[in-house]
């Protein structure tokens, strides 16, 4: 399998992911659709990094998990603190930084 | 075989990937979310990387998914299923196919080009794929992955202060 196929395969993950956080209503929803755009990202990285015969591209990968763990934690943390105050998570309710 | 073996994974990542984004429950969303990293996990291993295949299924549907299926479960959202729960359909769509349009655009006229490294099969073979990532890890970028550390108990300390009972 050629290096294209494995792309056009992230592509077709990423657009996914797009339309999931433009459309959701459920925070948590929308949280997920980004980590299935990361891990699109992530396939591009891999495929990349074997057609290159290079190392670098996992190397990212591995601090990409971390970034997403991180904001996995902190993210997550956000809704709870956000639905103790208004007892929903629906991104229409959030909108007090709208114009 | 590989090749019959590459679509049929693929099918089966584009379809869970859709069910992430079509499923009313965010459960059900979440459960399709697991399949999509196991078949991207099986997507590594084809492409030589098996230390990336085992992190995957360890740090994203082990470690990630458990804290976001957890928070469902804490915030019992099951009353506010039955509601409407998108919005915009069209516009998004719209936008998420311009997205593919250039995506693919890109892929099918480019071509790939880029420094070459030296890491061969036969090098991830004899001396394991493990070891690779580890050396290139604690040499070459090491400031990087001491920088990650800053960034992980950053995140510790604000998901602490934010979960707290009176912020």
């Amino acid at each position: 399998m050629s290096v294209y196929h494995y792309l056009t395969v992230s592509a077709i993950l990423f657009a996914l992911g797009t339309y999931g956080v433009l459309t959701r209503r459920n925070a948590i929803v929308i949280f997920m659709c980004i980590e299935l755009m990361l891990n699109s990202v992530n396939l591009t990285f891999i495929a990349l990094s074997r057609h290159l015969n290079s190392l670098d591209g996992q190397i990212f990968v591995f601090f990409v998990m971390t970034v997403a763990a991180a904001e996995a934690a902190v993210g997550l943390a956000l809704m709870i603190a956000f639905f103790r105050n208004r007892e929903t998570i629906d991104v229409e309710e959030i909108n007090l930084l709208k114009w | 075989m590989e090749t019959i073996f590459f679509y049929l994974v693929a099918l089966v990542t584009i379809v869970s990937g859709y069910l992430v984004v079509r499923c009313q429950s965010p459960v059900n969303s979440g459960l399709a979310l697991v399949n999509t990293f196991f078949c991207l996990a099986i997507f590594y291993v084809m492409l030589y990387a098996p230390f990336m295949a085992a992190i995957q299924v360890i740090v994203y549907a082990g470690a990630i998914m458990v804290l976001i299926l957890f928070v469902i479960m804490l915030l019992n959202l099951g009353t506010e299923a039955r509601k409407r729960y998108t919005h915009g359909v069209v516009w998004a769509a719209i936008a998420s196919l311009m997205v593919l349009l250039i995506e693919v655009f890109f892929i099918k006229r480019g071509r790939v080009t880029g420094a070459e490294g030296d890491i061969t099969d036969y090098l991830i073979k004899t001396e394991g794929h493990t070891e690779l990532i580890g050396k290139a890890l604690y040499t070459e970028f090491l400031l990087p992955f001491e920088i990650a550390s800053i960034l992980l108990l950053v995140a510790i300390v604000g998901a602490v202060v934010l979960a707290k009972k009176d912020v």
